[in-house]
């Protein structure tokens, strides 16, 4: 069996599942936050539910509009906040405590190696960097869930996804995915689970490979998951966290393997309005932009801080762009404060917010207006994803958003690279 | 179960749930308020298109993207009785059949229909029938728990009448 197939055999009690097979799993973590939650709680107590089936195994966290930007969301917020007190919930993390929730799971620790952690947020797969079965799923699961703790699965075949040879900076683990999601495209992993693996991906820091396993669901993906390693149990050691560890059968049946050469992948973009609409930074350079966005919970942690500080420090973005810096949690914020690079980060002209979703989706904290264009790190590109419909987001590495910063206009980052 | 019939309303690929209901509207907490804003980043004739049309007719990964259940939710309460697709991205299939809007996949569907042909939808007799052309589709069978969520009207009626899972 594959990794995701054990963990399904194990969250069902069978010795075995195969593709195809529904199964029904008991599920170890359920995350919501401050925008699908409050339709899921209604939708629990229009079930006739009254008590979660496990406060311990629910997780609420604010991401996506913090700190409210208007009425309706800071009442979504109460509205959430009573739900946490009233059932218990000691998971919670409020504006200022916590950060973008696919974050918080892996650097918590909350989300665990083989378990199955489902989420009221489609990037939930994200999860999948510690080898968890990570799933999205819309509020009236997840009501269903917090009321029964379990949730039906079909079994999904798995892709696997070799990426060979070694990444070398500037270009990371943004531009793998891009052109992985290109060669895939946006609906070619559809209902499946997709395993990355190889040598460069065994080298890769957890927050690196959460970037990979972050936009499996763009490739249409069930999930998106890498196999547990040294990598990994340094992570949990580290957070004094116990983990089971599953892995692959080494006889296990994949769907198909598709290979990638790190050493070919140049630094990648996915042009306005498709996820796979990628293509090589160097096409279409010159592009003018408007605003550059850092962030999100595909690109808002330090790692990603730091090659884009390197590429920004000692230098002053072009007069006519925005840039916004997101980090991914108020601990990755704080670290960075530490390291120093939001004093650099602001001395070349950006705009340091706290750690949201807000921008990637439109909602709050740079808005696009019309004809606008914003180069971005986040996962989403669609027609008026960020703003006015007319608006136009490019998706690319932190590396060539603050090169793109800097110049005004897409950039490839080998050019501020030495 | 009677069969669903109505006209299409053409749409093209990768539908995505941006496109369908913009994530700045997400904050109210009363879904039926949305309607208004039903697909206005994509075509803001979608409104007038549907008081003629309801069935959606598209094509690969339609409802891709966010998981935000607004988005079925919303085609519903605007008035959309059915989605027929080639395929459908699967928090969006999931969301619904949970909140029972028929999501049935029918192989190539976009190039069996136009705008405004008549469609029927039988899902008993596995086949979505273009009534203008005479074009039948086969469909396959929905799989367990899901025709039973459907038939139930949705999981919330679905899992009251059941209990549990």
């Amino acid at each position: 069996m594959t990794l995701s197939e054990k963990i399904l055999a194990r969250a069902s009690s069978r010795s075995s599942v195969s593709p195809g097979e529904i199964v029904t799993c008991d599920i170890d973590l359920l995350m919501l936050h401050e925008i699908t939650g409050p339709l899921a709680v209604q939708v629990f107590e229009e079930m006739g539910f009254k008590k979660v089936w496990r406060s311990e195994k629910v997780a609420v966290i604010f991401d996506h509009n913090i700190p409210p930007s208007d009425v309706n969301s800071a009442q979504q917020m109460k509205f959430m906040r009573s739900f946490v007190q009233k059932q218990g919930i000691e998971r919670f993390y409020d504006v200022g405590r916590g950060g973008i929730a696919h974050q918080i799971l892996v650097q918590e620790g909350v989300a665990k190696p083989s378990s199955i952690v489902v989420g009221a947020d489609s990037h939930t797969c994200t999860a999948g960097a510690v080898g968890a079965f990570a799933v999205g799923v819309g509020s009236t699961e997840a009501a269903a869930i917090l009321g029964t703790g379990k949730m039906w699965f079909k079994v999904p075949s798995t892709v696997r996804i070799k990426v060979v040879g070694e990444v070398k900076e500037p270009i990371t683990s943004k531009d793998i995915i891009l052109e992985v999601i290109g060669r895939i495209g946006a609906s070619g992993a559809l209902y499946k689970a997709v395993e990355f693996s190889g040598e460069a991906v065994s080298k890769m820091s957890i927050g690196t490979r959460m970037t990979l396993t972050n936009m499996a669901v763009e490739m249409g993906a069930k999930t998106g998951l890498i196999e547990p390693d040294e990598v990994t149990r340094k992570h949990f050691q580290s957070l004094n966290e116990h983990i089971e560890v599953l892995t692959s059968d080494k006889d296990a049946s994949y769907e198909q393997t598709q290979r990638f050469n790190s050493f070919e992948i140049e630094p990648k973009i996915a042009a306005p309005s498709a996820v796979d609409n990628v293509m090589d930074v160097k096409d279409v350079e010159g592009e003018r932009i408007d605003q550059a966005f850092l962030g999100s919970c595909t690109n808002g942690r330090m790692e990603d801080l730091r090659i884009a500080t390197r590429i920004l420090e000692g230098r002053r973005i072009h007069s006519r762009v925005r840039l916004l810096v997101n980090p991914a949690s108020m601990k990755i914020y704080k670290q960075a404060v530490q390291e120093g690079l939001i004093e650099k980060l602001v001395n070349s002209g950006a705009a340091v917010c706290c750690p949201t979703c807000g921008p990637c989706l439109g909602m709050s904290q740079g808005v696009l207006a019309a004809d606008e264009v914003c180069i971005s790190t986040s996962n989403r590109n669609f027609v008026g994803r960020m703003g006015e419909r007319s608006s136009k987001v490019y998706l690319a590495s932190p590396a060539t958003v603050a090169a793109s910063a800097l110049a005004g206009e897409i950039t490839d980052p080998r050019r501020f690279w030495n | 179960m009677n069969a669903i019939v109505g006209t299409a309303l053409k749409l093209g690929d990768d539908i995505d749930t941006d496109a369908i209901i913009p994530a700045r509207y997400l904050t109210s907490m009363d879904t039926s308020s949305l309607t208004e804003h039903v697909m206005e980043n994509f075509d803001p004739t979608f409104k007038m298109r549907l008081r003629e049309n309801r069935i959606i007719v598209a094509g690969r990964n339609f409802g891709c993207g966010s998981s935000r259940e607004h988005a079925p939710l919303v085609l519903k309460a605007a008035g959309v009785q059915a989605i027929v697709a080639e395929n459908f991205a699967r928090i969006f299939f999931r969301n619904s059949i949970n909140i029972g809007l028929f999501a049935v996949e029918a192989p190539n569907a976009s190039s069996s229909f136009n705008e405004g042909d008549g469609v029927r939808i039988d899902i008993d007799h596995l086949e979505v029938r273009n009534l203008t052309r005479g074009i039948c589709i086969s469909i396959k069978e929905f799989s367990e728990p899901v025709l039973s969520i459907l038939k139930a009207g949705g999981l919330v009626r679905y899992l009251k009448a059941k209990g549990e899972w």
